[in-house]
């Protein structure tokens, strides 16, 4: 009997495993395809499912490099730093400035203000899409990064959302005392609450990043010349067939592109995981 | 006693103006970049703008004019399939594999967890979308590995205007990573006690999953479903780089921001992308207000008592 319940649990982790494995491949079989085909030479490309290239070349990734000539990706990638980065600074310590208030802070018409920025949460990006172009166009901000990084500067509800949750967890009683011996509410923030809310921080600086080095649909309405494309637009432009069929470059460039992404996954992995399970929970 | 109730007072007025001060940076943003937008926005929907001349007042003409918009239909028919299509379907795998990870004998968890959890982080890059479109063409690896397991295909899943845009309904499902760590999350917080007392007393697998497991994860599932429905109303990114920014094959793959994207962008025409826009909310919250009024019958909150 006990012996029959043990090959039992042992056929189980059996077929559980090969289930979870077989259905992994499938799930991650794309993306290592891609990988695979930007090694592969243009030829062995198409009509096959190879992971394996029969010969490892790394022409493609010269040949994506260099792009369609005059610009090449060092641009885009200098480009997609130099927003990613202003874009992901503003909204961490913004978020972190406005969390504070509202967590902090009973001020008049707290939360008032607290859910008009929920209500902004759900608010369509389509509708201020139009209204804030026009805004920018005027301003002649059209072909700058200004437009995709000022307003980053002004807190992001979603982020201010996540380190609410978070602040409200630290007690009270620790920037209570310091305000009774005459601390400040600014130097509360810096040198108490900002320290003690560094896995929001972290969880906060990771999305940003994520979500801005993805980011389409601002660099596509803002972005118009190609020495001005962030690594997404230009993707997009090499893989449109009027500019390139070449695969075999696309592909490569599509690859170098998601070191980045994937680098930050795997030193991050913790706080990419408790923060997307926190934010969902808490709803 | 007076100095005491104005050192209240300065007090309270110091906390006011330190509370404003605090969250100024968000207020700021919160006037100019969206209440002036929504406010313009609402004007314009009623004008004839193409950016260059001054807005001119056409009263409820756009509306109109979209009541009599072919392609209008023709994007909303195509929303309406992705999202309810594709939101369905990844809740869907999200929970089964969660349920399948939250087993507690099995080896490997962590290792399971982060590969199916990696579609959802590389998922939002356009590498993944152009990777995407290149998997199901004619001579793509998707016709490849049908021909492996002997079925011959050489239609292209793109060019091909009935399969195209169920092509992004699977890149969508491909990213159910993300809700099956919430849902992971979700479950793992019923406690063990339940599921015990439940096997003595009798209660089948089935029951116990539809007893105790649904009801515990429904806050879970019905946040989910709010967002991911307005997330699919509004896809776009995938729909573009798919479709090369033109919504073909024969407009199947013509998604409402795709299209409103194309009236405001390409033609220029402000006043009528500001009005499908103002469609759009209404259409969302008419959606979201639903499923906000049903949340009652089958959403359970758990109440501090009895724990």
């Amino acid at each position: 009997m006990a012996l029959s319940r043990r090959a039992q649990r042992t056929r189980n982790q059996v077929l559980f495993q090969l289930f979870m494995f077989a259905f992994g491949f499938v799930m991650v079989y794309p993306v290592l395809w891609m990988i695979a085909n930007s090694f592969k030479p243009s030829s062995e490309i198409f009509g096959n499912a190879s992971l394996i290239p029969t010969k490892i070349v790394l022409e493609n990734y010269i040949r994506g490099w260099r792009f369609i000539g005059r610009i090449t990706f060092t641009t885009f990638y200098a480009n997609s730093l130099f927003y990613v980065s202003l874009a992901t600074i503003g909204t961490v310590f913004s978020s972190a400035l406005v969390a504070f208030g509202f967590a902090r802070i009973r001020f008049k018409g707290r939360s008032f203000w607290f859910v008009a920025m929920f209500l902004t949460l759900i608010l369509p990006y389509q509708v201020i899409m139009i209204p804030q172009f026009i805004i920018f166009h005027k301003l002649h901000w059209v072909n700058t990064f200004a437009p995709l990084i000022v307003p980053m500067f002004l807190g992001q509800p979603f982020f201010i959302f996540l380190m609410v949750q978070f602040v409200r967890g630290i007690p009270a009683e620790l920037d209570e005392s310091a305000y009774i011996d005459g601390c400040g509410l600014f130097r509360i923030f810096t040198q108490i609450i900002f320290p003690l809310i560094t896995p929001a921080i972290v969880t906060t600086t990771i999305f940003s990043f994520y979500w801005r080095f993805d980011d389409f649909l601002g660099p596509l309405l803002y972005l118009n010349k190609p020495s001005l494309f962030t690594v997404s637009l230009a993707l997009r432009m090499f893989s449109d067939p009027m500019t390139s069929t070449d695969w075999g470059a696309i592909f490569a460039m599509a690859t170098v592109s998601l070191v980045p992404i994937l680098v930050v996954f795997v030193a991050f992995q913790k706080y990419l995981v408790e923060g997307i399970s926190t934010t969902g929970l808490k709803s | 006693m007076t100095g005491r109730r104005s050192r209240v007072r300065s007090k309270l007025t110091y906390r006011n103006a330190a509370g404003y001060a605090f969250i100024s940076p968000w207020l700021l943003g919160f006037f100019a970049f969206i209440i002036i937008p929504i406010v313009t926005s609402v004007y314009y929907s009623f004008t004839d703008y193409d950016i260059l001349k001054t807005p001119v007042f056409n009263g409820v003409k756009n509306f109109v004019t979209m009541l009599h918009d072919g392609l209008f239909w023709k994007s909303l028919e195509v929303t309406f399939i992705y999202t309810f299509s594709s939101v369905p379907l990844r809740l869907a795998f999200a929970l089964f594999i969660a349920m399948l990870l939250n087993t507690r004998r099995a080896r490997l968890l962590r290792f399971h967890q982060t590969v199916y959890y990696l579609p959802s982080v590389l998922g939002g890059s356009i590498a993944v979308a152009i990777m995407w479109r290149r998997l199901f063409l004619d001579d793509g690896a998707v016709n490849a590995v049908l021909g492996m397991i002997g079925i011959h295909s050489e239609i292209s899943w793109i060019g091909n205007p009935s399969t195209a845009i169920w092509t992004l309904v699977l890149l969508a499902a491909w990213q159910f990573g993300s809700s099956m760590l919430i849902f992971l999350a979700g479950l793992k917080q019923i406690p063990r006690a339940y599921y015990e007392a439940a096997e003595i007393d009798g209660a089948s697998p089935s029951q116990r999953f539809f007893r105790i497991t649904i009801p515990h994860l429904t806050p879970v599932i019905f946040f989910n479903l709010v967002m991911q429905l307005i997330n699919g109303f509004t896809v776009f990114t995938q729909a573009f780089v798919v479709s090369n920014g033109t919504g073909d094959p024969m407009n199947n793959t013509l998604v409402y921001a795709l299209y409103l994207y194309q009236r405001a962008f390409k033609y220029y025409q402000m006043g009528y992308g500001s009005a499908m826009a103002w469609v759009l909310v209404l259409i969302i919250g008419v959606f979201t207000a639903l499923l906000f009024r049903s949340s009652g019958n089958w959403v359970y909150y758990e109440t501090k008592e009895g724990r």
